[in-house]
C-alpha cells in the first residue's frame, strides 16, 4: 500500500485525511479555547469570589486580579478577620465553549430581555436582507459594467480609472451622506453594502473578462459571429465559471460590510443585537451572534459552491438533478440531460 | 525518411498522362481564392519587419493546396490574413472573384489549437455557425448531426469537449468550420499537435471528407510529407521576407493512399522540398557544441 506522503506538492489528500482536517481546522480552536476557559491553572488572571469573608468591599461573584485578592486577604488575616474565598476565573469577555453553547440556546427559546428588542433570528433575517439587497443592487449594475469593461477597451478606459479611484473611499465615509440622502432606515444601509462593493466588483469581473481566450473568439469570429454575438455567446460563457466564483468571493466582501452599514442611522439587525448584548455585558450572546454570522457566510458560500459544480455542466459531466431543473426552466423544449456514457472516450481518433 | 543523395529518382516536375490531365481539367475551374500581391509589414523596435511580400496565388475550386514553409516564414500569418483575423498592409484577397476583407463564415477554419468551445456539448459546437447566421435550433440541430455523422463522432454527441481526445476534438472542429457551407477551408497546423499514428488517420479522414464535400481547402503544416500526401499544389514559401519560392504541382496521383510515400513521384516531390525548405548551407556540419568529456575512459556509448 502505498502510504501518502503529507507534505508532497500538488498532492491530492485521501478523502479520509480531508475529511479529518477540515475537522481539526475547526476542533482545534475549539479545543483551545475550552483549555483556556477550563483549566484552572492556564490564564485565569482573575478570581471570583466566593465568600467574601471579612474583606468589606468583596461581594459574592465579584471578579477580582489575582494579586489584588491575595492583597486584601494577607491584610485580613494580619488584622486577624475571615479571609476571603474564591476560585480562579477568566475575564467577562471571554465566556466558556459551554456557556457560548447555551446563549445559542436561549438566544432561540428565551424571549428578549427588553420588550421591543427582536430575537437573534429576526435580528439575522433584517441583516441578511439588508446584504442581499444591497449585493443585488450592486451586481444588477457592476457585473455588465464589468463585463463591458472586460471586453471593450473604450469603455474601459472611460470607466475604470474613475472606480479605480473611488474605490480607495471607505464605503462607511459615505455611511452620513447616505443618511442625510436616503434617510435612518434600511436604504442608507444598503447603500453602504453598495458603495463597498460595487467598486471592486467591476474591477474584479472586467479583470476576469479579460483574460478570456482570444483563440475562441477568433473561432467563432471565422463562424460568423458578430461582435454582440461574440460578447453573449462566447466571452461571458467561456468566463462564466470564474464570474460566479468572483461573485461568491464578493458575497463574502459584502458581509464585511454589514456591521459598519448597520451603524449608519437607526442600527439594525445583528449589529443592534451585538451592540446591544455587550452593553449588557452578555459577551456569551455576542459570541454566539458573530459565530452565527460566520456559520451563515460558510453556509452560503457552501452552498453556492455545490450549486455552482452541478449547473455548470462542462466541468462536471455527469447527471444532476439541479441543472436538469435550471436546463429545463430556461429551455423552451424538453430536453435530456442524461450524457449516457458507459465507456470513457479514450479510443484515438 | 529523406532519399539519400545518390538514389535515383525522376525529375519531380515529370507527370503521368493522367494526373497531368487532372492538372489541366484542375485549372480550368474556376478560382475561388484569388491572393493578389498581398503584404504584412509589423513595427517592431525602431523599424519595420516584412513577414510577407508579394504573395499571389490562384486556388481553384475544390483544390487542396497545402502551403510549408521554414518557421518564420509568415505562414500562420497568411492564412490568419485570409481568415480576416489579421489585415493585410498591401495587396488583397477576392473570394469567388468579389474583394473580400475580414472574417467571414465563407471561410471556415480550423485550428491548431482546437479552440472549441468547452461549454457546449459536441452538437451545440457544431450548430454554433449555423446558429450564427440566423438558422433555427431545430433545423441546425438536424443539419449538426448530419456532419457528427460524417465525422464519425455519432456516438459522441452530447459529449463535452473536455471528454474528447485530440483526435477527436480536431474532427468537431473540423465538423464546426464545414457545418456553414464555406467556400474555402483553412487548416492552420491542424494536426500538429497530434500523434504520428492519430495523425496518419486523420489525414485519410479529411481526403474522404475533401473527396465528398464541395469545399476548397488550404492547408498550413511543416511537414512536408503531410503535405505531399495531402496537396494538389504545394507552396512553398520562404522566409525574411516571406515570399513564395516555388509552388509545386505534387505528381503522387489520387486517390492518394500510405504505401505511395516510398513511390519515386513522392521521394522525387520530397527530395525537392527538403532542398527548399533545407538548404545544403544549413545541412552541412552542424555547429559543435562546446562540450567536454565528462565519462570515464571506455565507457562510451557510440
Amino acid at each position: 500500500m502505498l502510504r501518502p506522503r503529507w507534505f508532497a506538492i500538488g498532492q491530492a489528500l485521501p478523502p479520509r485525511l480531508r475529511l479529518t482536517l477540515t475537522l481539526l481546522s475547526f476542533l482545534l480552536p475549539v479545543a483551545a479555547w475550552g483549555l483556556v476557559s477550563y483549566v484552572p491553572w492556564i490564564w485565569h488572571p482573575f478570581v471570583r469570589v466566593e465568600s467574601a469573608g471579612d474583606v468589606t468591599w468583596f461581594k459574592p461573584g465579584l471578579l477580582v486580579e489575582r494579586s489584588v485578592f491575595a492583597e486584601e486577604n494577607l491584610k485580613i488575616l494580619a488584622a486577624g478577620g475571615h479571609a476571603a474565598d474564591g476560585s480562579r476565573a477568566n475575564p467577562v469577555f471571554l465566556p466558556a465553549p459551554h456557556e457560548v453553547g447555551r446563549a445559542f440556546w436561549t438566544a432561540f427559546h428565551a424571549k428578549p430581555q427588553l420588550r421591543g428588542d427582536l430575537w437573534l433570528h429576526e435580528s439575522l433575517w433584517v441583516s441578511i436582507r439588508t446584504i442581499f439587497w444591497g449585493f443585488a443592487i450592486s451586481s444588477l449594475i457592476g457585473v455588465p459594467l464589468g463585463i463591458l469593461c472586460g471586453a471593450y477597451a473604450p469603455i474601459s478606459r472611460l470607466a475604470e480609472p474613475m472606480i479605480d479611484f473611488v474605490r480607495y473611499m471607505p464605503s462607511p465615509a459615505f455611511g452620513a451622506l447616505a443618511v442625510a440622502v436616503l434617510g435612518i432606515f434600511d436604504a442608507p444601509k444598503i447603500a453602504v453594502i453598495v458603495i463597498g462593493t460595487f467598486f471592486q466588483q467591476v474591477l474584479i469581473i472586467a479583470n476576469t473578462v479579460r483574460r478570456h481566450d482570444p483563440a475562441l473568439v477568433e473561432a467563432a469570429q471565422t463562424l460568423g459571429a458578430r461582435p454582440w454575438q461574440l460578447l453573449r455567446r462566447v466571452i461571458v460563457p467561456s468566463c462564466i465559471v470564474d464570474l460566479y466564483n468572483d461573485q461568491r468571493i464578493l458575497l463574502g466582501w459584502a458581509w464585511t460590510y454589514l456591521i459598519v452599514a448597520e451603524v449608519v442611522g437607526v442600527s439594525s439587525g445583528i449589529t443592534f443585537f451585538i451592540n446591544q448584548q455587550a452593553k449588557y455585558r452578555n459577551f456569551d450572546n455576542v459570541y454566539a451572534a458573530i459565530i452565527i454570522i460566520g456559520v451563515i457566510g460558510l453556509a452560503t458560500d457552501q452552498v453556492l459552491a455545490f450549486i455552482g459544480q452541478r449547473i455548470f455542466a462542462w466541468k462536471n459531466p455527469r447527471p444532476s438533478r439541479i441543472r436538469s431543473f435550471f436546463a429545463r426552466l430556461f429551455a423552451r423544449r424538453p430536453v435530456v440531460m442524461l450524457v449516457e456514457q458507459t465507456t470513457p472516450p479514450t479510443n484515438p481518433a | 525518411m529523406s532519399a539519400p543523395a545518390d538514389f535515383i529518382l525522376p525529375d519531380y516536375r515529370v507527370q503521368t498522362p493522367a494526373v497531368a490531365e487532372r492538372f489541366r481539367r484542375l485549372k480550368e475551374r474556376p478560382v475561388v481564392l484569388k491572393v493578389e500581391d498581398l503584404g504584412r509589414e509589423f513595427a517592431s523596435n525602431g523599424g519595420t519587419v516584412t513577414a510577407l511580400r508579394k504573395i499571389n496565388l490562384d486556388i481553384h475550386r475544390r483544390e487542396l493546396v497545402c502551403v510549408i514553409g521554414p518557421s518564420g516564414c509568415g505562414k500562420s500569418t497568411l492564412i490568419r490574413i485570409i481568415a480576416g483575423l489579421d489585415a493585410p498592409t498591401s495587396g488583397r484577397m477576392l473570394v469567388d472573384g468579389k474583394e473580400s476583407s475580414g472574417p467571414s463564415p465563407e471561410r471556415g477554419m480550423v485550428f491548431q489549437g482546437y479552440t472549441l468551445f468547452p461549454w457546449l456539448t459536441v452538437t451545440r459546437n457544431v450548430m454554433f455557425g449555423l446558429e450564427m447566421s440566423g438558422m433555427d435550433k431545430t433545423q441546425a440541430e438536424s443539419e449538426a448531426l448530419q456532419w457528427i455523422d460524417l465525422v464519425g463522432l455519432g456516438r459522441f454527441k452530447d459529449s463535452y469537449p473536455a471528454q474528447l481526445s485530440g483526435g477527436m476534438k480536431q474532427r468537431v472542429a473540423i465538423a464546426r468550420a464545414l457545418a456553414p457551407n464555406p467556400r474555402v477551408l483553412l487548416m492552420d497546423e491542424p494536426f500538429g499537435a497530434l500523434d504520428a499514428q492519430t495523425r496518419a488517420q486523420m489525414q485519410a479522414h479529411l481526403l474522404e471528407i475533401w473527396r465528398n464535400i464541395e469545399v476548397t481547402i488550404l492547408f498550413i503544416t511543416h511537414d512536408l510529407d503531410e503535405a505531399i500526401f495531402l496537396a494538389d499544389r504545394i507552396v512553398v514559401l520562404k522566409a525574411n521576407p516571406g515570399e513564395v519560392q516555388e509552388i509545386i504541382e505534387v505528381p503522387v496521383p489520387r486517390p492518394r493512399h500510405p504505401d505511395q510515400v516510398n513511390s519515386p513521384e513522392f521521394l522525387a516531390t520530397r527530395r525537392r522540398l527538403d532542398e527548399l525548405i533545407h538548404p545544403r548551407t544549413v545541412h552541412a556540419p552542424a555547429e559543435k557544441l562546446p562540450i567536454f568529456r565528462m565519462t570515464q575512459a571506455g565507457d562510451d556509448v557510440e
